[in-house]
């Protein structure tokens, strides 16, 4: 079960059980002393950093200042003022929407595709799931990132591909309609790690589900409908949240294809790239935190939405 | 076809010639396209090695992978082209991902006992939270983290990208860990416990020797994802003899007027080639770590 499969369940329990008996805790000081290491790093690296970037952001800090002998100074809502009239901010952020809500879907239609194409004793599985599976490794590298720029450069590979059937194509990587597009299909090529789940969502499904079905006479395409696509809803599910809440987040990629520009006209600037170029070259890391703060929020109402939309199209079994 | 293979594939559905001949046909259309997929899957990782031994002027004026006109005069050229030897950059990155490694492999292990098999007061709440940060956005941690890295005097040092491991930052390591020694059989525990050994003694002697595959699946992740890692790197390190691979590998983008290919496709390949031998050796650590975890 992923993570956030887990994180369901206890809220399930915590609205159900309600008040607990009091439970008897034998392992308290042993526990607390394992989790040392955690619970320093949690408070030091992650709840507190959260808090300080929050009051960041409701501040004028440039990095070059040193926070503890120039304290930031306070101007309340500017910084998030100043982004509702920021064109590139927005430009940034139409970019980054875009590159989720296409990327995510399309890479786990195909990688959903591919999983049921090698499902159940194919010959050759191992091989085609390897060769299916590296380029998810791969994908995240500055190598392969590089590599994109010279395959849909103007004398790329899918330019020669065109060119045997005489269509004359433009330099993908440098057209500002295409760009985007570029990264995209970079992001599709990567579909290895989710079919990987969902092949072994489709083992865990009991074959006997599939023969009472049989047996009553279901085809091969209603006994997909019917039986294999609802128990894998969950799994389907999850992998869409997560995929989306990194998807927000993609910067290598960006940075490499654009050469670090968000180039050409801005097409490739996600979000993360504005973020970091607004923070660590412009040294605004008010403005940054806040972004920072807007992109959690972004994300936290995407995953929101999709826990109320999956009542309508989730199937939990349990 | 002999009659022997016509009564085994029809043995429990339709018995008739020609829902035979329509399977072989669905499974020689269904290999066709998967094959077809298989190939523009990796054409591009081909044509990267095979441009990387073609002499420079070459890589664009002839895009087939099948030449006899190779060379290795581009990782010679390539290996020196970028502010500092490759050879610089290769440790660094190891340096980094066995830091990273060690830190993700001690610390998470211990959190995970913990969450996995002692109960304690707060558990439920410190596990949600714990899982929570698996889906946080790292950006709305970046710049107090920064700062605090900054003020202690941690720029250009390896510390900010290994220090952090050493606390279990890495909480989706602790996940798959705690769903490993939950599936352990409590019996190895119990006895444990009436033969009088500690808790720490349980971890070190029991828990730790049969959660190996987890373990392994950590110390996999935890060094591509490193070895790939260029953000972190990026913002701490700003000389080149501290670079990782990742950021060394930039240095190609920056000088885009040299316009040498030929040494950008090798110094790619050789930046590859771990990630690659990676792969090979922990292919089945890599499936089954996301098979019982999903991605994160």
């Amino acid at each position: 079960m992923s993570s956030l499969g887990e994180l369901r369940e206890l809220a399930i329990n915590a609205r159900r059980s309600g008040k607990r008996a009091k439970e008897r805790n034998p392992d308290n000081k042993a526990a607390y002393l394992f989790l040392a290491p955690w619970i320093v790093g949690i408070v030091v690296f992650t709840i507190g950093p959260m808090l300080a970037s929050l009051y960041l952001s409701f501040t004028d800090y440039n990095l070059l200042k040193s926070p503890l002998k120039n304290p930031p100074d306070f101007i309340g809502l500017d910084n998030y003022a100043e982004m509702l009239g920021d064109g590139a901010f927005w430009n940034s952020f139409r970019v980054t929407v875009t590159y989720v809500v296409v990327s995510v879907p399309l890479q786990l239609i195909l990688a959903l595709a591919l999983a049921l194409l090698l499902d159940r004793g194919l010959r050759g599985l191992p091989i085609y799931r390897s060769i299916f599976y590296l380029p998810s490794l791969l994908g995240g590298s500055v190598a392969i990132a590089i590599l994109w720029r010279q395959v849909f450069g103007k004398e790329g590979i899918v330019n020669g591909f065109l060119a045997i059937f005489g269509i004359d194509a433009p330099g993908w990587i440098g057209h500002p309609d295409y760009a985007l597009g570029t990264i995209i299909i970079l992001h599709i090529w990567t579909f290895g790690s989710p079919m990987v789940i969902f092949l072994a969502g489709l083992r865990q499904i009991p074959e006997m589900y599939h023969e009472a079905a049989s047996v009553d006479g279901a085809g091969r395409v209603r006994r997909f409908f019917s039986i294999t696509l609802p128990l894998l809803t969950p799994i389907i599910f999850f992998n869409l949240v997560l995929q989306i809440i990194f998807a927000f987040q993609t910067f290598t990629q960006a940075y490499v294809v654009s050469g670090g520009t968000g180039g050409p006209a801005d097409s490739t600037m996600f979000y993360t790239l504005f973020l970091y170029r607004t923070g660590f070259l412009e040294y605004d890391m008010g403005y940054a935190s806040a972004m920072a703060w807007f992109l959690l929020i972004v994300i936290a109402a995407f995953t929101a939405f999709n826990f109320w939309l999956s009542k309508f199209w989730v199937f939990y079994d349990d | 076809m002999t009659t022997e293979t016509v009564t085994k594939e029809t043995v429990h559905v339709r018995s008739s010639a020609s829902y035979v001949a329509r399977r072989r046909l669905f499974s020689v259309l269904k290999h066709t396209a998967l094959i077809v997929a298989s190939a523009v899957m990796i054409y591009p990782l081909i044509w990267l090695v095979v441009s990387s031994f073609k002499p420079n002027d070459q890589i664009f004026r002839d895009l087939s992978i099948f030449t006899t006109n190779l060379t290795i005069e581009n990782y010679i050229n390539g290996w020196n082209d970028l502010g500092a030897s490759f050879s610089t950059f290769l440790l660094n990155s190891t340096v980094l991902s066995v830091g990273a490694i060690a830190g993700n492999l001690i610390s998470c292990s211990l959190a995970a006992y913990a969450f996995g098999r002692l109960k304690f007061r707060g558990r439920t709440l410190l596990f949600a939270i714990m899982l929570a940060t698996i889906m946080l956005p790292f950006q709305v941690v970046l710049v107090p983290q920064f700062t605090i890295f900054k003020e202690l005097g941690w720029l250009n040092t390896f510390l900010p990208l290994i220090v952090p491991k050493f606390l279990a930052t890495d909480a989706f390591f602790v996940f798959l860990m705690v769903q490993f020694i939950r599936a352990l059989p409590k019996e190895i525990f119990e006895a444990a416990r009436i033969d009088g050994a500690g808790h720490f003694r349980t971890y070190l002697q029991i828990t730790v020797p049969l959660m190996v595959p987890a373990l392994a699946t950590t110390a996999i992740f935890t060094f591509i994802w490193t070895w790939s890692d260029f953000f972190g790197p990026l913002i701490y390190l700003r000389i080149p003899e501290m670079f990782p691979v990742s950021v060394a590998l930039k240095g190609f983008l920056d000088s885009q007027s040299s316009s040498d290919f030929g040494s950008m496709f090798a110094m790619s390949v050789v930046s590859l080639v771990p990630l690659f031998i990676a792969f090979l050796v922990g292919q089945k650590y890599l499936i089954k770590g996301f098979a019982t975890t999903g991605i994160k």
